[in-house]
């Protein structure tokens, strides 16, 4: 009985892979590329308002992985994002397009709440699922996930959303001391 | 008993200047015109405001309210009424303005009802842990961390020693001094509460070794249970780590707290202010602040919160001049005033006129050491300042930057004069602005991977999801509503732009 058991056993393990599905592809090559757009997504501000033209911050990755997509497309990343994407990828931009200047990574989206008509268009539109609200109820901004991205602001009918500069008060910064007017601290 | 006291690496013998104040009765400051309160006055959340414009106010009365666990309730320090809640000139080195409160004093100084708790040795420690958290205190010393996190932290883990700290190393200030020689008993008997409240083995007063009348205040108080401790005069003893290195022996694990080895540190004032909460429900609405410096007549004052500093100049018979400059806080560690119409908070210790000094152009480091010398935590200054300056903030990291306590020693001995603390400062809010940065956008990657994940879910079940939506969208009532927004944006356009469009 317990032979049979453990015979069992064996051909079900031996078989399983069969039932299991294909084994998923493990060619090196694959792992390396799949490996380099998650450093480059990485580097990345992951605002994912597709001003670069691609459907978000990993498409984009993905895109500059085959060396479809040029590193300088980037606005809200700006010369920074730049500087390190050439670090990362050992080659400098083609400059087809300017380098872009970082924007300003403190706005919010806002909404109206007197003109909403809870149409459900922006919440749709939202690459971070940051705006909340049902068809005919009143939509609201979830300011801890709202990237300022304004990809919603096209699709409202009735023009209700607006982005807020300076929302997320930007945090001060201690100066870098200027050597040469430098007092003493 | 008396404890064998250890020393700390570094560190320099200043001149203290305390003859300047210590000597003579503190002041009362008078009531000013306007009382300006900012709703941050301490590490953490900015307390929410619980009162309205145009409301009416008592001295005491709370008006914002602890907004989470790191975070404290602020209090009227008059009564008179709430003239604004916006934004006005904080105490901050680059002058800016935060949120605070505005009350225009009425001038009876009326109390509201305050309630005590009456038996502290009867009372549980949660208990005693809101009644500081709702009167507002936080560490008087300087950092101003709430002081109910502190002790909350002190009831969780086993506190060996408690540790009161009253050893003013900054030269200058003697505010706490001051509250030591005129409120020994509330020091005293604040002492005993926060120390049943943590139940600490030891309680320890710590006091300089160049303030004989302190000692000699508190020394007729204390009884057995407390251990009175003169530390010699070095500067930073006062620090928290330094401190705890003298008394105990012990040192803070880099990146730790002191709580981690057994040790609960607060401020003389702290205990004081811990006491008349305890005894009387007295929120902390007022602090000791010392004016030294280059004023006629330097002095400490009991000042009211909210008071603007340039009331506490005059007081002394300060007269504005612009080739002077204002520090709050000591001269090492305090902060370039550039307005004197910033109003005192819970943190201000002492404001310092010093006379504008000749512009010093920085030099180029030679390598003399003297900074490393007088490092009080063994760090590598010159190292720093130059991962700082080249902008390799990864390595100066390593080199462990964030256990710097910005105590300006090294600044004071570099003969190229390199402002290194500014240096740091810099290095550290760099740091901590970017990691503030990759969490958001970590954040948000997730989201949109949880989002497209989602979506690629929806169109495998249900492919003609899209097609319904789409025509929910369109259905007449969005369109009644498109056409009505059409109509207000033309009528907008139509008129002439004369004021500008709330929204635009």
């Amino acid at each position: 009985m317990t032979a049979l058991l453990l015979i069992g056993a064996l051909l079900a393990c031996a078989l399983a892979p069969q039932f299991l599905g294909p084994p998923p592809i493990s060619n090196r090559s694959t792992v390396r590329q799949a490996r380099l757009v998650s450093r480059i997504d990485s580097l990345l501000p992951q605002t994912q308002c597709r001003q670069c033209g691609y459907a978000g911050c990993r498409p984009y990755a993905e895109a500059i992985a085959r060396g479809q997509a040029d590193m300088d497309i980037c606005p809200p990343g700006g010369p920074d994002t730049v500087r390190q994407l050439e670090q990362l990828l050992g080659r400098s931009p083609t400059h087809s397009a300017p380098i872009p200047t970082s924007t300003t990574d403190t706005a919010l989206a806002h909404i109206d709440e007197a003109l909403c008509i809870g149409c459900v268009k922006c919440v749709r539109a939202c690459p971070v699922d940051a705006i909340l609200g049902a068809a005919g109820q009143m939509h609201s901004v979830i300011p801890a996930a709202c990237t300022g991205c304004g990809l919603c602001l096209e699709p409202c009918p009735v023009d209700c959303i607006t982005l807020v500069c300076g929302t997320g008060r930007p945090q001060w910064q201690w100066p870098r001391p200027d050597p040469a007017t430098a007092l003493t601290a | 008993m008396t404890r064998a006291l250890h020393a700390f690496p570094g560190g320099l013998p200043l001149d203290h200047y305390m003859e300047w104040t210590c000597g003579e009765e503190s002041l009362l400051q008078p009531l000013p015109e306007r009382i300006v309160l900012p709703l941050q006055q301490h590490i953490g959340l900015p307390a929410t405001p619980i009162v309205s414009v145009r409301d009416k106010v008592l001295k005491g009365q709370r008006i914002g309210a602890a907004s989470g666990y790191v975070s404290v309730s602020i209090h009227a320090s008059t009564s008179g009424t709430v003239t604004d809640i916006g934004d006005h000139p904080v105490p901050h080195p680059a002058g800016i303005t935060a949120r605070c409160i505005v009350i225009e004093p009425d001038g009876e100084d009326r109390w509201c009802e305050i309630k005590a708790v009456d038996e502290y040795m009867s009372v549980d420690p949660r208990r005693l842990q809101e009644v500081i958290r709702d009167c507002g205190i936080t560490g008087l010393g300087g950092a101003g961390f709430p002081a109910h996190v502190k002790i909350n932290e002190g009831v969780e883990n086993a506190v060996d020693t408690l540790i009161i700290n009253g050893v003013e190393c900054e030269p200058f200030i003697t505010c706490d001094d001051r509250l030591i020689q005129e409120k020994a008993a509330y020091v005293v008997a604040g002492t005993r509460m926060i120390g049943h409240a943590v139940q600490a083995k030891h309680r320890v007063i710590a006091v300089e070794s160049d303030m004989p009348a302190a000692y000699a205040a508190l020394a007729r108080l204390v009884g057995d249970d407390i251990e009175l401790v003169q530390v010699p005069a070095r500067y930073p003893a006062g620090g928290e780590k330094q401190l705890i290195q003298v008394i105990t022996g012990k040192e803070v694990p880099s990146g730790g707290l002191a709580i981690h080895i057994g040790i609960l540190v607060q401020n003389v004032a702290t205990a004081a202010a811990v006491y008349r909460a305890v005894t009387r429900g007295e929120p902390v609405i007022s602090r000791y602040v010392t004016v030294a410096g280059t004023v006629p007549r330097p002095r400490n004052l009991q000042v009211l919160l909210g008071t603007p500093v340039a009331d506490c100049l005059r007081t002394c018979g300060h007269e504005p001049d612009p080739r002077q400059r204002i520090i709050l806080g000591g001269p090492m560690m305090g902060q370039h005033l550039r307005s004197t119409n910033v109003p005192i908070t819970k943190t201000s210790n002492c404001i310092l006129v010093q006379s504008e000094p000749e512009p010093a152009p920085e030099l180029a480091c030679i390598r003399c050491g003297n900074c490393a010398t007088v490092c009080p935590v063994q760090l590598l200054p010159q190292q720093l300042y130059l991962d700082a300056r080249a902008g390799n903030y990864e390595a100066a990291r390593q080199h462990h930057l964030f256990d710097c306590i910005e105590c300006g020693c090294c600044s004071y001995v570099c003969p190229s004069r390199i402002p290194l603390v500014q240096y740091y400062r810099h290095a550290k809010s760099h740091i901590a602005a970017e990691e503030r940065r990759r969490d958001g956008a970590d954040h948000a990657r997730s989201r949109f991977q949880a989002r497209n994940d989602r979506l690629r879910a929806n169109t495998e079940e249900k492919p003609d999801a899209d097609a319904i939506n789409t025509a929910a969208a369109n259905s007449e009532y969005v369109q009644a509503a498109v056409e009505r927004s059409r109509t207000r944006r033309q009528a907008r356009d139509a008129t002439p732009p004369e004021a500008p469009e709330p929204h635009d």
